[in-house]
């Protein structure tokens, strides 16, 4: 097998069927890919190749048999370290999860297992999925397979590099604030964060659970439907999970999308925009009024609060999340003679300096005499975020906007200043607080070749409506556009 | 200046934190810039703004979060959870000691 086969979701199932390969010498030529790549790339910090051979074994004993395959049968896919996987070690980026081996299945990983997807390892991140570049991981910075010597974006860098160079014919991430659009951004391909609630939470990592969302990286926008319509859907398990139907989301793809109203917001256009972007993304809507679309100008006025209102909401949630790991029932113990130093050693060793700053900010944010200042504020702020797109929602039917204000900058470039890194996430972290599908999709390159990712933002559970926009935006040749 | 000094070690004691005297520098420079722009958050008039706890109860969303029923199920799962834990002592985890006698 060639390792220069462009393998979709639709392909692997056709050869499959016709047994033109078996999922066994797929998984094989996934791990040599891996093997060639991975030292550059760093995008895998641990392969699961016992547990891949073995789905691989039993989808082609299905084959043997004339068994009807599950949708994602053999279909290569890597995991964010971030979302527990029974017996393979998830290490969340972190030193302080360097052993852990999850006793049990996030939903989401056992959903696509049962579909017949092959899980091939587990990708690099920030460290508990906290930043833009993937510069906090633990195990080192991943490489941009689009941009060499460029951050692949974060915290999901692992995740979009994976899929960007072909290591992985599909891979799950984690957005919170941006995590899973922006890196998909830097890297050139689709990557889409679900309505909050869509996706089951169970067994991913809590960084911040009012804003944590799982969803796919792939090559194409077909590949993003097939992953949504396996893991969408209500679990007793998450609480916050919602009782809305799963539909599957391939079957409106292909529909015109003739009329769609697409709002585009000033506020997302203005200082600090790159000059590349502004263009492409100019250019991406003119496509899509091409193709049917009418463009509506609209207002979201708290955007530039943003920002503000995430970092103090995401920080506070994070300070509480992260108060289990101290030594006691998981992950890395530092001894000492007494609990308290027990439990101080093993924070400040197992943990890596973002981590540190976030928990302090989100520890400030709820202290005695500062709640209301901060959080209880910062919570309100929210609902106003949140009002401006249901108001917008009214009048349009998605928001198209740039999905980073800077293509993937230089590894290393912008590590001194912690707010600069913040302050990029400004058109992401809208969407996040409001708990809004949204895809990033490629929208052509800058004038440095660096891709550009436009972002597709729709109503809580539109999935299916983002999902009909990007595909024709894709058809449509909008993609190199 | 939003927080000093004294403040970093008081939030840094909260969350079971240690710092060295230049990671205390460099936190308190780093959060004062944070709080600094966070600031920007009291430009707003909030009355009668109610804060944004669930994000899926606002009236324009479909969805729901139905309650699971409440019936008691088997969760046998003691040693698979302890074999993670540093130390353990079935079915006991192990931790320094808290009570002197």
């Amino acid at each position: 097998m060639s390792t220069h086969t462009h393998w979709t979701v639709a392909s692997v199932r056709a050869a499959l069927a016709a047994k033109k390969i078996s999922a066994r010498e797929l998984t094989s030529d996934y791990f040599s890919r891996i093997e060639n790549r991975n030292g550059t790339l760093n995008a895998f910090l641990t392969l699961s190749k016992e547990r891949a051979y073995q789905q691989a074994d039993k989808v082609d004993a299905m084959i043997v048999n004339g068994a009807p395959l599950p949708r994602l049968a053999g279909v290569p896919l890597a995991v964010k370290d971030v979302i527990s996987t029974a017996g393979v070690r998830t290490t969340c980026g972190s030193k302080i999860l360097e052993n852990y081996m999850p006793p049990y299945d996030a939903t989401a990983v056992e959903l696509l297992e049962s579909a017949g997807a092959v899980i091939l390892g587990k990708t690099n991140c920030d460290e508990f999925a906290m930043g833009s570049s993937n510069e906090n991981s633990a195990y080192g910075p991943v490489q941009n397979p689009a941009a060499p010597g460029r951050v692949p974006g974060g915290s999901s860098g692992g995740s979009a590099a994976a899929v960007a160079a072909e290591l992985a014919v599909i891979s799950l991430g984690t957005d919170t604030g941006g995590s899973i659009r922006q890196p998909g951004a830097c890297c050139g391909i689709p990557a889409m964060m679900p309505t909050y609630g869509r996706v089951s939470r169970y067994g991913l990592v809590g960084f911040a659970s009012s804003l944590d969302r799982i969803g796919p990286f792939a090559n194409n926008v077909p590949d993003i439907a097939e992953v949504f319509s396996v893991i969408a859907g209500w679990d007793p398990n998450d609480s916050t999970s919602a009782n809305v139907p799963r539909p599957d989301y391939t079957s409106d793809l292909e529909k015109p999308v003739t009329g769609m109203r697409i709002g585009v917001p000033d506020e997302y256009f203005a200082a600090g925009l790159d000059d590349d972007i502004r263009k492409k993304i100019e250019a991406g809507i003119a496509l899509l009024e091409k193709i049917g679309c009418k463009r509506v100008s609209i207002r979201l006025p708290h955007t530039e609060y943003a920002i503000a209102t995430y970092y103090i909401i995401a920080t506070a949630e994070a300070s509480s999340n992260l108060a289990r790991y101290d030594g006691v029932r998981y992950g890395l113990r530092c001894d000492a003679p007494t609990l308290n130093e027990m439990y101080r050693k093993t924070r400040r060793n197992g943990f890596g300096a973002e981590v540190k700053r976030r928990i302090m900010l989100g520890t400030y944010a709820l202290s005695s005499g500062y709640y209301d200042a901060y959080y209880l504020r910062a919570q309100k702020v929210r609902s106003l975020v949140t009002r401006d797109f249901f108001d917008a929602f009214k009048n349009v039917d998605a928001i198209v906007t740039p999905t980073s204000p800077v293509p993937a900058f230089k590894l290393g470039e912008r590590t001194a200043d912690p707010l600069q890194m913040y302050l990029a996430d400004i058109y992401t972290v809208t969407g996040s607080l409001a708990g809004l599908p949204g895809i990033s999709i490629p929208c052509g390159k800058t004038s440095q070749n660096l891709p550009i990712g436009m972002q597709i933002l729709g109503p809580h559970f539109s999935e299916g409506r983002v999902l009909q926009l990007a595909h024709a935006f894709e058809r449509a040749g909008g993609f190199t556009i | 200046m939003k927080i000093s000094r004294e403040e970093v070690l008081r939030v840094a004691d909260l969350a079971h934190l240690e710092l060295t005297d230049a990671e205390a520098e460099t936190y308190r420079g780093q959060l004062d810039s944070i709080l600094e722009y966070v600031d920007k958050l009291n430009a707003l008039d909030l009355t009668g703004v109610e804060p944004m706890a669930q994000v899926l109860l606002a009236p324009e969303s479909a969805g729901e979060t139905p309650m699971r029923d409440d019936v008691v199920e088997p969760c046998d799962d003691g040693d698979a959870i302890l074999a993670q834990a540093p130390q353990a002592r079935k079915p006991y985890f192990r931790v320094p000691k808290v009570i002197d006698r």
